[in-house]
């Protein structure tokens, strides 16, 4: 894959399961160890959201992560970007007729970019991953978060 | 050393006791938990755990659906056990509505519910491997990995969710053509075994990190009904597979593993978790090998026709149980089924997670801090959730710790006890 002459920075992901399977969870894992190895772009998991340029979301919102999401990008500084990671995530998929499921992630927070699949392919959420550095940069050009 | 002194010292400092919550939110792996430990110094005197952030009421949707619609439901109640759901709903309702499964799709399911075991046991292995700060192995192992995921991915169609069991039968066949890809893999892994159980098991760090750690006796697991590979580590010999033979099990003899396999005595902690699952591996290979090889011909399901199939649920009624042994333990739904309605009436899951996770409390109890991240990791490959830890003191004082606070401090004690 050819870089873009921009892409000029490591790219550090948060990842949040607000009631999600695990299955896209494990995808997840699966493209950073050696068989997708997307560290050798710099794409990394972070352990908090303060270091995020990413948040990678899995899963429908439940009841009780619904605060916690909207914590979670409060704290991730600008500028950043939303990856969606999974049909239920999505679209609430399966998930739909529930006590517990607030819904859908973009109804609590705005999503920039939706990986599809139930779970998705590591392949995907790699794609997923590069069109948010696209969308990262377009923001730092406008000046966004400096 | 005198003992006594110690001990009073300890006493004299209980106004330092700190509690420390851990959770939800955790960046690398599974669902949301959320642990309260109250520590005396290093050491954790009390835990108080709080599941619950990732209930989505699954039952409750699928007594709102079609039996059909429910089992791919039952696929998605976690991404892992992705069959052994699936499995033990089908089991239920096909005893519930009297069915009969042809032989060669109970070994068809058979196949690849140990096909997950084998990449479950490893996920967890490379996870276990991470907490200690050790993530060559971790890299290592979910390399290995892939080949289990690329022989599900040949023979389902999927990597995760399978969809291969539906009511009175399996989905998909395993053809004759494709024998000789799971063959392939198997002997990979034969080849790998011994590397695994060096990598592991014969590794000094990783001993020292692991023996007497997250400890549970016998008696506690009998007790607390710890399932699976929990309950084994400890020397429970308790397998489903074993005790209730179902499918393919019933035509050849699954004995449960314990550490006593290895040669060494049960102590039921995070060393005796590594054997047991690291055996199990093998024993699943060697299962999926007689599958394979005693593969009955025949029809995949009794009842090949979905309207046809959909009817007949609508019109039994009954109760139905049914049990696998998942990769983290015992699987149990419950079903009942009433005439004239295409959903369930009940339907009732219990996890193996469910079971094991007051085996948790007495694995926690007098093990430090640091140790956390592996016990936690040590009854269930990922659910090992903390992000960041609030620290409060009781004078009020707090800070917070994130998830690498707790990992840089694992692996200081790696380096510390290692010299």
């Amino acid at each position: 894959m050819a870089l873009p002459r921009s892409f000029k920075r490591a790219l550090w992901v948060f990842h949040v399961a607000t009631g999600s399977c695990n299955g896209c969870d494990i995808e997840i894992v699966a493209a950073l160890t050696p068989r997708y190895d997307v560290e050798r772009f710099g794409i990394m998991l972070t352990g908090t959201p303060r270091h995020a340029d990413v948040l990678l979301i899995t899963g429908p919102v439940t009841k009780p992560m619904l605060p916690r999401l909207k914590r979670i990008y409060e704290q991730t500084p600008d500028p950043k970007a939303v990856i969606v990671v999974g049909g239920c995530g999505s679209t609430s998929g399966v998930f739909y007729e529930s006590y517990n499921v607030v819904g859908p992630i973009d109804e609590v927070i705005p999503v920039d970019v939706y990986v599809p699949g139930c779970p998705s392919r590591p392949e995907a959420i790699i794609d997923g991953v590069v069109k948010a550095v696209a969308k990262l940069e377009t923001l730092e050009k406008s000046g966004v978060g400096g | 050393m005198n003992n006594d002194s110690i001990n009073l010292k300890v006493g004299q400092c209980a106004a330092t006791t700190y509690s420390v919550p851990v959770g939800p939110v955790h960046p690398a792996l599974k669902e949301p938990i959320r642990f309260t430990f109250n520590l005396d110094g290093e050491r954790i005197v009390g835990v108080d755990i709080k599941p619950g952030f990732a209930h989505r009421g699954i039952e409750y949707m699928g007594m709102r659906r079609n039996l059909i619609q429910a089992l791919y439901l039952s696929e998605r109640i976690c991404g892992i056990c992705s069959i052994s759901h699936p499995l033990a709903f089908t089991q239920a309702v096909e005893n519930a509505a009297g069915i009969e499964v042809p032989p060669r799709a109970q070994y068809i399911r058979t196949i690849i519910g140990e096909l997950e075991r084998v990449h479950s046991h490893l996920l967890w292995a490379g996870v276990g491997a991470h907490e200690l700060g050790f993530d060559t192995l971790l890299h290592l192992t979910w390399n290995v990995r892939e080949k289990s995921m690329d022989l599900l991915e040949e023979l389902t169609g999927n990597r995760v969710d399978y969809a291969i069991p539906i009511f009175s039968g399996v989905r998909r066949d395993v053809p004759a053509e494709k024998a000789h890809l799971a063959y392939e893999a198997l002997d990979y892994y034969k080849g790998l075994l011994q590397q695994m159980i060096d990598a592991f098991l014969h590794d000094k760090s990783v001993e020292m990190r692991t023996r007497n750690v997250g400890a549970l006796s016998y008696d506690l697991a009998v007790d607390l009904c710890a399932v699976g590979p929990t309950a084994r580590a400890s020397g429970v010999k308790k397998d489903v597979r074993q005790d209730m033979p179902y499918l393919a099990y019933a035509d050849m003899e699954v004995k449960a593993i314990t550490p006593e396999d290895f040669g060494t005595e049960p102590h039921g902690d995070v060393y005796d978790n590594i054997i047991v699952r690291l055996l199990e591996v093998k024993q699943s290979i060697e299962i999926i090998e007689f599958c394979l090889e005693n593969l009955p011909s025949g029809e995949l399901m009794s009842i090949p026709k979905v309207p046809a199939l959909l009817a007949t649920l609508k019109k039994a009624s009954g109760e139905g149980l049914g049990r696998h042994e998942a990769p983290r333990g015992e699987v149990i739904h419950y079903v009942r089924l009433e005439e004239g309605i295409e959903e369930p009436a009940v339907w009732k899951v219990k996890a193996p997670t469910y079971s094991n996770l007051m085996a948790w409390v007495p694995k926690f109890l007098g093990d430090e801090i640091a140790d956390v991240p592996i016990i936690a990791a040590s009854i269930d490959p990922c659910m090992c959730c903390m992000d960041r830890v609030h620290m409060v003191d009781t004078v009020g004082n707090e800070t917070t710790r994130m998830k690498e606070e707790l990992v840089r401090l694992s692996r200081e004690k790696t380096r510390r006890i290692c010299g």
